[in-house]
Parts: C-alpha cells; sequence; structure tokens
C-alpha cells in the first residue's frame, strides 16, 4: 500500500491479498481521509468497497470477484475490467461502473446509487430493485441482459440500451416477472412473449424521457460514447400492470 | 355465487344483561356485531365471527359468549368439517387458502413425552431462593480450544463476537407489517429490560426503534426489506433468514392491506402493493453461496457481530445445519412444523417441515458427531409454550429459544388465526392505525418482561431440583430427560432413554 502524501490518493497491490485483508485496507484509508484509491492485480477478491460508507473513488483494475460493493453506500467505484455476480447488492448509495460485462443479479434489491455497465449483464438482473422518496436506484447496462431482468422490481430504473446487438433483437425471457414497481427502458425489439405476465409496454412520458436523458448522458461520459446518436433512437418503456400481481392468488 | 360456508361460531347475547353500550361493535374489526338503530338493538352477524374474544373480554355486562356453531353435519370418519368447507371456499374463489398462525393440526408435540430429572438422596438439590442460579447464555461461535498466556493470565486465543443473553429465551422474527409497531415497541422494550433480545423479521426497523440496537436481531431475508449499512449496524446480531417453520420452501406476500405509508417507508416499496418476498433468496442457490452472503454481512458489519442463520425444520436439517455451520454461521436458528406466521397457505402450513423436537436432537447429534457443535449456537423455534418446552429443548441440546406466539399471547393474541386479514381486533397483527393502537407499548413491555420474568423463576426451579446452578451444564445434557409414550425409533432420535429405565 502506497499512500500518496500531498493529494489523498493511494495505490493497492492486491495481488495474492486475500479480500478481508484488501477490505480491511479499503477501510482504513477511507478512515484516514484517503479520496481516491487504485486497486490493482485484482483477481477475483469478493465484497470490494462493502461496509464504506463516504464518496470516496475507488479504481479497480483487474476482476472482482462477487458481490462487488455489497451494501455499499457512497463510494464511485470503477472497473476496468469484468464485474462477477452480485455486483452492488443491496447497495444503499453510490456508483459502479463497469468497463465491460457484469454477471448474474447485478443490482440485486439496489435501494439506491447507481450501476453503469459497459456491455452485457447475466441472469436476473436489477432483481428486486426499490425506491422510496429521493431514494431511486438505476442499473444502466449497455448491450443487453439475460432472463428474468428485472424480477419482481418493486422500483428504481433500469435500462436495455441494445448497443450492437445482434439483429437488434434482446433474447432476455421472462422480462420483469413480478414486477410491481419501477420502469424498464429499452432500445432494440421484445417480442410480447419474452415478458412476464405482469408487464406492460407503453411509450415514454416526458418525465420517462428526461430520466432516461439523464442517466444515457452520464453513461456516454463514462464510456466515451454518443449520447445523442443513443437516444435519437426509439425507447420503449415497460411498466408493472398490477400493484398487486398475486392479490388473486389467495382465498381467506 | 351461493356461499355455502356456514357460519363457524355463534354469538350468543344475553338479553337480561345487555345494555345496549355498542362497546361489542366498536371492539369487533370483524364486522360481527352492529346496531340496528331502527329496533334500538345490538345484533350480531355470525358469518363474520373469528371467536376473538374481543368483545366478550370488553363487554362490560358479560352479556356475550362465543360458542361453537352447533350447525352438525352428518357424521363422517373421513370428512370432516374442515374439509368440506375448505373444498367450498376453493370452490368459490380457485384460490390458494391463506391462514395465519402455527398450525392447528395434532402432530404429536414431543414436549409432552420428555420428562425432567429431579435429585433425591443421592445428590443435593439446590434452593434457587437462596443460592445463585446462572441463566447467562452466551450466543456466537466458540473456539476449539482457548489459550490462555501463563504469565498475564490474559486470553490469547482470538474469540469471535459474542453475545450475552441473560435468560435463554428471545422474541422471534416477526416483521413491521406483518405486526405493527407497537408490538415492535412492546418487543424491543422488553428485550432490552431483560437482557434479551428481540427480530425485527424481514420488514426492516422502524427509524424510532434504532435506539435498541443493542438488543435486536436484524432480519436479512430474500426481500431484502430495510436493509442498509446502518440496519446492519445497529444490530446486535444480523440474520439470514432462508425459512420459516410455517412455510418451509416457499416466500410471503405481504398483503397490499398492511403496507401502510410507514411500512411502504420502511420495506420502500410502493403503497398499495404486495410486499414481494421471493422464496428463494437469489444470492443463495447453494452452501456455498450462503458462505458467500454471510461472508459479505461480515465484511459489512467488520466482523463484529455474529451473523445467524434461520432455517425451518425440514427432512434433512442435520446434513443443512452442518453445510451453515461449515459455511460460517455463528447461530444457527430452527424453526419447527409448529412455528407461526402472519400468512401462509393453509396447505403449506399444515403439511410441510418436522416437529422442532426431532429436528434439534438430530442437529444437535449430527454437530457433535462431527464435532463442530462448538462452532455455532443452536437456537429453536417453533411451538414453545412455556418454561418447561424450554427447559427441555435446553437439555435435548438447544443453546436458547425464540417464542413468537408465545409472546404474542402475553400481549393478548387469543390464536384466532386471522393474522393474514390485517383485522387483528387485539391490534397486534395489523397495521390499521385505528387498531394498533389497542397495543400500549408500555403496558405491552411490561406484559412481555413479566412473562420473561416468571419463566426465569421456573427455570431456575427446574434446574434446582436437578442439582444443577448454571443454564450451561443442562445444554445438550440429555440423561436428565426420559421419555414416555415414545417408540423406539422417537427415543433413539431424540437420543433420550424410556422413563423408567
Amino acid at each position: 500500500m502506497e499512500r500518496n502524501k500531498t493529494a489523498t490518493l493511494a495505490t493497492i497491490d492486491a495481488t495474492s491479498l486475500h479480500y478481508r485483508n484488501l477490505n480491511a485496507q479499503l477501510r482504513d484509508l477511507v478512515a484516514g481521509g484517503t479520496e481516491k484509491i487504485i486497486i490493482n492485480n485484482v483477481y477475483g477478491q469478493r465484497y470490494i468497497g462493502t461496509d464504506l460508507n463516504k464518496p470516496v473513488e475507488i479504481e479497480i483494475h483487474g476482476t472482482p470477484g462477487n458481490d462487488l460493493g455489497a451494501f455499499m453506500d457512497g463510494p464511485t467505484v470503477t472497473i476496468y475490467g469484468n464485474a462477477q455476480d452480485g455486483t452492488g447488492n443491496t447497495m444503499n448509495d453510490g456508483r459502479i461502473i463497469v468497463h465491460g460485462r457484469a454477471g448474474d443479479i447485478t443490482g440485486l434489491s439496489a435501494r439506491g446509487g447507481e450501476i453503469y455497465v459497459r456491455d452485457s449483464v447475466g441472469y436476473r438482473a436489477g432483481i428486486h430493485m426499490k425506491a422510496f422518496g429521493d431514494k431511486m436506484p438505476a442499473l444502466v447496462i449497455g448491450s443487453t441482459a439475460q432472463d428474468f431482468v428485472g424480477e419482481y422490481m418493486a422500483g428504481g430504473v433500469l435500462i436495455l440500451l441494445g448497443i450492437g446487438l445482434e439483429g437488434n433483437q434482446h433474447k432476455a425471457s421472462f422480462i420483469g416477472t413480478g414486477m410491481h414497481g419501477g420502469a424498464i427502458y429499452f432500445r432494440g425489439s421484445i417480442e410480447e412473449h419474452q415478458l412476464g405476465k405482469e408487464v406492460g409496454i407503453a411509450e415514454l412520458s416526458g418525465e420517462d424521457r428526461t430520466t432516461l436523458t439523464r442517466l444515457v448522458t452520464k453513461f456516454s461520459r463514462y464510456f466515451n460514447c454518443d449520447a445523442e446518436g443513443i437516444l435519437k433512437e426509439k425507447f420503449t418503456k415497460l411498466y408493472p400492470k398490477y400493484l398487486r400481481p398475486y392479490g388473486q392468488l389467495y382465498t381467506y | 355465487m351461493k356461499m355455502l360456508v356456514p357460519p363457524k361460531f355463534r354469538v350468543v347475547r344475553d338479553a337480561t344483561r345487555c345494555i345496549g353500550c355498542q362497546v361489542c361493535v366498536n371492539q369487533c374489526s370483524f364486522d360481527a356485531h352492529y346496531y340496528d338503530a331502527e329496533d334500538v338493538v345490538v345484533c350480531s352477524r355470525d358469518e363474520n365471527c373469528v371467536a376473538c374474544h374481543r368483545c366478550a373480554t370488553f363487554c362490560p355486562t358479560g352479556a356475550l359468549t362465543i360458542t361453537r356453531n352447533p350447525l352438525d353435519y352428518r357424521e363422517n370418519q373421513n370428512w370432516h368439517r374442515e374439509d368440506i368447507e375448505d373444498i367450498w371456499r376453493q370452490a368459490e374463489s380457485g384460490g390458494m387458502l391463506l391462514t395465519g398462525m402455527g398450525t392447528d393440526k395434532g402432530y404429536p408435540i414431543y414436549w409432552d413425552h420428555l420428562l425432567l430429572n429431579a435429585s433425591q438422596v443421592t445428590n443435593p438439590s439446590i434452593d434457587p431462593l437462596r443460592e445463585p442460579m446462572e441463566l447467562t447464555t452466551y450466543l456466537g461461535r466458540k473456539p476449539d480450544k482457548v489459550k490462555i498466556s501463563p504469565d498475564s493470565l490474559k486470553l490469547e486465543t482470538e474469540m469471535a463476537p459474542q453475545v450475552r443473553i441473560d435468560v435463554p429465551v428471545m422474541f422471534s422474527a416477526m416483521s413491521y407489517g406483518a405486526v405493527s409497531l407497537n408490538v415492535h415497541k412492546s418487543l424491543a422494550r422488553a428485550a432490552t429490560e431483560m437482557g434479551t433480545l428481540w427480530n425485527t423479521g424481514e420488514g426492516g426497523l422502524h427509524p424510532s426503534l434504532y435506539k435498541y440496537g443493542k438488543n435486536t436481531i436484524v432480519q436479512v431475508a430474500s426481500g431484502r426489506f430495510g436493509v442498509q449499512p446502518s440496519y446492519l449496524h445497529a444490530a446486535r446480531v444480523v440474520e439470514i433468514k432462508i425459512g420459516q417453520g410455517a412455510k418451509p420452501g416457499i416466500g410471503g406476500h405481504l398483503p397490499a392491506e398492511k403496507v401502510s405509508a410507514e411500512v411502504s417507508m420502511t420495506r420502500m416499496i410502493p403503497r398499495g402493493t404486495d410486499a414481494l418476498s421471493p422464496a428463494p433468496q437469489h444470492d443463495i442457490y447453494s452452501i456455498e453461496d450462503l458462505t458467500q452472503l454471510i461472508y459479505a454481512l461480515k465484511e459489512a458489519t467488520n466482523y463484529t457481530k455474529p451473523i445467524s442463520v434461520k432455517i425451518a425444520a425440514v427432512h434433512n436439517s442435520a446434513a443443512i445445519a452442518s453445510g451453515m455451520v461449515r459455511a460460517g454461521a455463528d447461530i444457527i436458528v430452527l424453526d419447527g412444523l409448529r412455528g407461526a406466521t402472519g400468512a401462509a397457505p393453509k396447505v403449506i402450513r399444515d403439511n410441510v417441515g418436522i416437529p422442532i423436537e426431532l429436528a434439534l436432537a438430530s442437529v444437535d447429534t449430527r454437530l457433535r458427531q462431527e464435532g463442530i457443535r462448538n462452532q455455532a449456537s443452536l437456537v429453536i423455534s417453533g411451538g414453545i409454550r412455556n418454561s418447561g418446552d424450554v427447559t427441555k429443548a435446553i437439555a435435548l441440546g438447544a443453546d436458547a429459544v425464540n417464542i413468537g406466539t408465545a409472546a404474542l399471547v402475553a400481549l393478548g393474541c387469543h390464536v384466532c388465526q386471522q393474522c393474514h386479514t390485517g383485522k387483528c381486533a387485539w391490534g397486534i397483527c395489523t397495521t390499521d392505525l385505528s387498531l394498533t393502537r389497542r397495543i400500549n407499548p408500555e403496558i405491552g413491555a411490561r406484559r412481555l418482561a413479566n412473562l420473561l420474568r416468571g419463566w426465569s423463576l421456573e427455570i431456575k426451579d427446574m434446574l434446582g431440583g436437578m442439582g444443577i446452578n448454571a443454564i450451561e451444564s443442562l445444554r445438550g445434557n440429555r440423561l436428565h430427560l426420559r421419555g414416555v409414550g415414545l417408540t423406539d425409533t422417537e427415543l433413539e432420535i431424540l437420543g433420550v432413554r424410556m422413563a423408567g429405565s
């Protein structure tokens, strides 16, 4: 661990470092007032950034392990590489920017903050994201997602930009199954049979447009692409048709 | 469609006593009483009565009696009233039958087939009124051996976080939304007063209750409601909920009727929606994944708190429990077949899982055989009714027990099994503000603390009778138990000998 004394920048070489030691170092650095931490040679260490609650910047070079930023509360984590499963699991606040792809259950139960993934994500991305008041998590995916994206969504915004999509066609099935809050915006085409039973299709409202523009502009800034070009094309909104998707299941 | 189900109960109003004060009308949240202004008389709708006795308790003249509706079907050993009426209900609605509380079926209660020992002649019993008796229990992972420095006599072994409870009885997980905020307040205050723990359940922790964090277990369940860093940091113990005895293997739907403004805020879900807890936690599909979440939570709390994992008692609990301990759980909680719920499909509640006594015995035995029993504390729940059950559970191998139904009964619950309707007339299992006022947290806390105080005295008496002065000496001490009316197989699984042998 090297700490730059004048600026509040630190560098960690994560070679052969157990996640417990890595996270302990992060905790110490952040408690000591370090504002930016660069972690090099990351090879699958889990839980990076968990238990950090300040808006520090963390740069990861390599491949972080599962549960990156789980329960995280404020930092901005940029990954130059792919993220694995559970990225942003139950995250409360902060930002995760993945210059690559992310695995399954990206953004599971996120309660706030933003996740940007340049390429695609695995299964069940954005499952059970929530929102309340000014806490409004966002998951922006550059390309596409696998099955059950947006499952059980109770709030927040999920965007599929469809960049580089083969035949312009998303392949996920069961999109938004059990969705009862929040919104999914997508570019590219999705057939009706790919949607969960609880999801409706709509045109974007002015308010939807504002949200979309704000998030796509940020996405483009992070990954250096043409926001206007993306936003020019047609986006469609998926919304929960029912507040109570399973309200009719029971008899008293 | 003509509803075929007849009233289950009959409200009997003694006209010579009724003074027409309408207390019953105001108290009944199921609309079983109404005032007929034309005839100036209070009347009943028997079909709405659930036998919660709220009206009978509060009737100032004792004019009300609730009885079973004597409408008898033709005798039949195969088709009972419940079977027939359940079919009618489903034929009329096409839905799953929903219910509340623990199963009301007559599965064996093994506590009632286990008897405790007492000292006679060969060793003296202890009088707990005069001699110190120790009920203190420490929950958390214990080391395989401890090393003490010969010079400083200080402990050299690094200990995992331990939580001290002064009485081996905690309050079961009951979520805010399933029960009211005033119930949570009552539980939190009582736990604080008695030096034990209460459990938030999976609905998050209301902001006003963070101050009770030192006596709080917070749950992380599949819905992840209210799980945020401050919630994890506030707690004494963090519990991963995999399952619950009343509904093993399935998730939960808190009906929208119970999602009030405050519940919506605490759970972070829109008002008017059902709070949906998926059946699995979608980051746990294996024991390895459980390890991952356990360590995610240890990282998130910087290894300062024990992580508990709660499962429903099912057929292969012993093997699962072994995996859980090896996965890093510091406390494992087993919830048995008779465990209760705020709402569950009746068919699941009444047919899935195994009795807690058998699960406890087999898990404790298995962990001992594998030499890892010390690595986790074992807490059980699901039908603990009195201090006798508690003492037998500890002799059978538990470190502590959780009580849910017993705690609610202490608050006034009459076990009418209407929790899922959100209309609880006793103001317990509801979020309707006009009903939740019926629980005063101060009185509630006193009732709960009184119950624990009474049980503590009784447990000390039983211990003293056995010649034991610390609950630790009873834990897993199955020689202090004998079975009656049990088969050889049952005795073998329970690891106890037949009474008289």
